[in-house]
């Protein structure tokens, strides 16, 4: 089963790419964590995001398009990026994303990956 | 046929449609397209076998009757697919097994997966009943006090969860076991607890789940490695108490018993004498646990009833000891009641007013201990209030009347 691994991270730790004193450190992490799915067979896909501050949503309303600045909800915790996976079942999934960096400081958010839809 | 002997007979059918129901679905992990298919024949099992008797290979006969089921056509197209493939290697198993031999029982994995940590704890229970017991979700909705329709929503919705999630229904690694067991234990307790709180009748509208919570607690020790299963000895063995002595807890008009006045001869001694060996035998593995301890306790006031007490400082320790695994406030509570047994009424009265005041404010037990206590030390005025608080604060009438019996 493919598994979508989503990588939720606290403002604080988003703001960690921005900071030249931890910059190294954050980016070490996740390329470590990276190449140990990819050791492991387990890597199907994946993206890094850029900050949510650049990020714009879309809403089509009664056939008007709305167009708004930031991210569609205002939480705590934000959208960093996503690996896709691929291992036999959840639990081997949630075992992958305990080791993710965001587990210990944000969080990690598990999916199943729709199968693509007939036809295609 | 009396009431024991139908009981042996849907055990049967129940153990039968649970091996099956869990073979199935370890192959397809489509909970509800398993018991789609199943459903039928496990009726037909509870109609006909009490009438003609257990068949000798009672897998084989439920496998058949599927069989026949799907084969009968009026069935949706897309359960006969998914799992017609599966009930041919069910049948081709035991073809190949022979005559009398069971199905592999994979219950075990199936439990596990019920109790999984990504499914909600408040469904675990029902889900466990309902998939590996073959309970309707309206019985299951009578013993948890909820709406039928609503049950069977969330019983859906925890079947696709496990599909759709591709949550596994192997039994995990020998280091992860024990965690992912306690949360089976915990759901079968659960069930226990439903009919347990209602004690005998006083609430007829609901279901009265022990004996399915016994028939789990037996499931769980008899199909764990030996080693592992401590604390499921322990939970079996703590359910034993508690049912041995459950006719006893009435008196001839409905009025409340408490233990040291119960009827001795009334107790169930051949479940009294099951819950001890398995006690010893959990004790055996050294592997202690929250229920191995409160059966220990429920053993040693027992015991005082049975004329063998044991030391009250003995059941002081193993309160100390069940606070480490389970700091709830009954534990705390109860544990005072045992430290005024040992240490006289002034110190049980201190243990117990040293419990933080805002986690007992609405807590019935505690009241009730406190009054209890009051009274021996002679502060009649104010053991009469705390007398009165416990009596408002209990939903059981027989309680209540007990705990009143002497004003006036």
């Amino acid at each position: 089963m493919q598994y979508a691994i989503l990588v939720y991270e606290t403002p604080s730790e988003l703001a960690a790419r921005e900071d030249p004193t931890r910059v190294g450190g954050y980016w070490a992490a996740y390329t470590a964590y990276s190449q140990a799915l990819g050791q492991a067979g387990v890597a199907a896909g994946g993206a890094g995001l850029q900050a949510p501050s650049v990020a714009t949503t879309l809403r089509v309303r009664g056939g008007q398009r709305q167009v708004q600045d930031g991210p569609f909800a205002d939480t705590k915790e934000l959208l960093g990026g996503l690996f896709i996976i691929d291992v036999p079942d959840l639990d081997a999934a949630l075992e992958w994303a305990s080791r993710c960096p965001s587990a210990a400081t944000g969080s990690v958010e598990v999916r199943p990956v729709l199968p693509p839809p007939p036809g295609v | 046929m009396s009431t024991n002997a139908i009981r042996a007979v849907e055990d049967a059918a129940r153990s039968s449609y649970g091996r099956l129901l869990a073979l199935l679905v370890s192959r397809s992990r489509d909970v509800a397209a398993a018991e789609d298919a199943l459903g039928d024949a496990f009726l037909n099992a509870l109609t006909h076998w009490p009438r003609d008797g257990v068949p000798s290979n009672p897998d084989a006969w439920l496998v058949a009757a599927a069989q026949r089921r799907l084969i009968d056509g009026d069935r949706r197209a897309a359960v006969r697919t998914r799992v017609e493939p599966d009930l041919t290697y069910a049948a081709s198993l035991m073809h190949e097994a022979g005559e009398g031999n069971a199905l592999p029982d994979r219950r075990l994995g199936l439990m596990l997966a019920c109790a999984h940590p990504a499914i909600d704890a408040t469904i675990r229970t029902p889900l466990m009943l309902q998939v590996v017991l073959g309970l309707d979700a309206t019985l299951i909705a009578g013993a948890f006090l909820t709406a039928p329709t609503a049950m069977a929503q969330r019983l859906v919705r925890a079947k696709q969860k496990i599909r759709d999630a591709g949550i596994p229904f192997d039994v995990p690694s020998a280091d992860e076991l024990p965690a992912r067991l306690d949360a089976v234990l915990e759901a079968i307790y659960a069930a226990f607890g439903t009919g347990w709180d209602a004690v005998d009748g006083s609430d007829p509208a609901r279901a009265d789940l022990t004996a399915e919570a016994l028939f789990l607690g037996r499931l769980v020790v008899e199909l764990l490695p030996p080693a592992a299963s401590a604390e499921a000895r322990g939970l079996l063995a703590l359910m034993l108490y508690c049912v041995a002595r459950a006719s006893a807890r009435r008196g001839p008009a409905g009025e409340y018993v408490p233990l040291s006045a119960h009827d001795v001869s009334r107790w169930n001694h051949q479940q009294l004498g099951e819950a001890e060996s398995l006690l010893q035998s959990a004790a055996q593995l050294q592997n202690p646990g929250r229920f191995q301890l409160e059966a220990a306790i429920q053993s040693a006031h027992l015991g005082a009833a049975l004329g063998r007490p044991a030391s009250p400082l003995v059941i002081v320790a193993l309160y100390d000891a069940l606070l480490a695994f389970a700091p709830t406030v009954g534990v705390l509570v109860n544990r005072a009641a045992a430290i005024a047994v040992a240490s006289g009424a002034a110190a049980g009265l201190a243990a117990a007013d040293a419990i933080p005041a805002t986690v007992v404010a609405e807590y019935q037990p505690w009241w009730a201990l406190r009054a209890h206590l009051l009274s021996e030390l002679a502060r009649d005025d104010e053991a009469r209030q705390a007398r009165a608080r416990a009596a408002g604060l209990t939903q059981d009438p027989a309680i209540r009347a007990f705990l009143l019996r002497d004003e006036r």
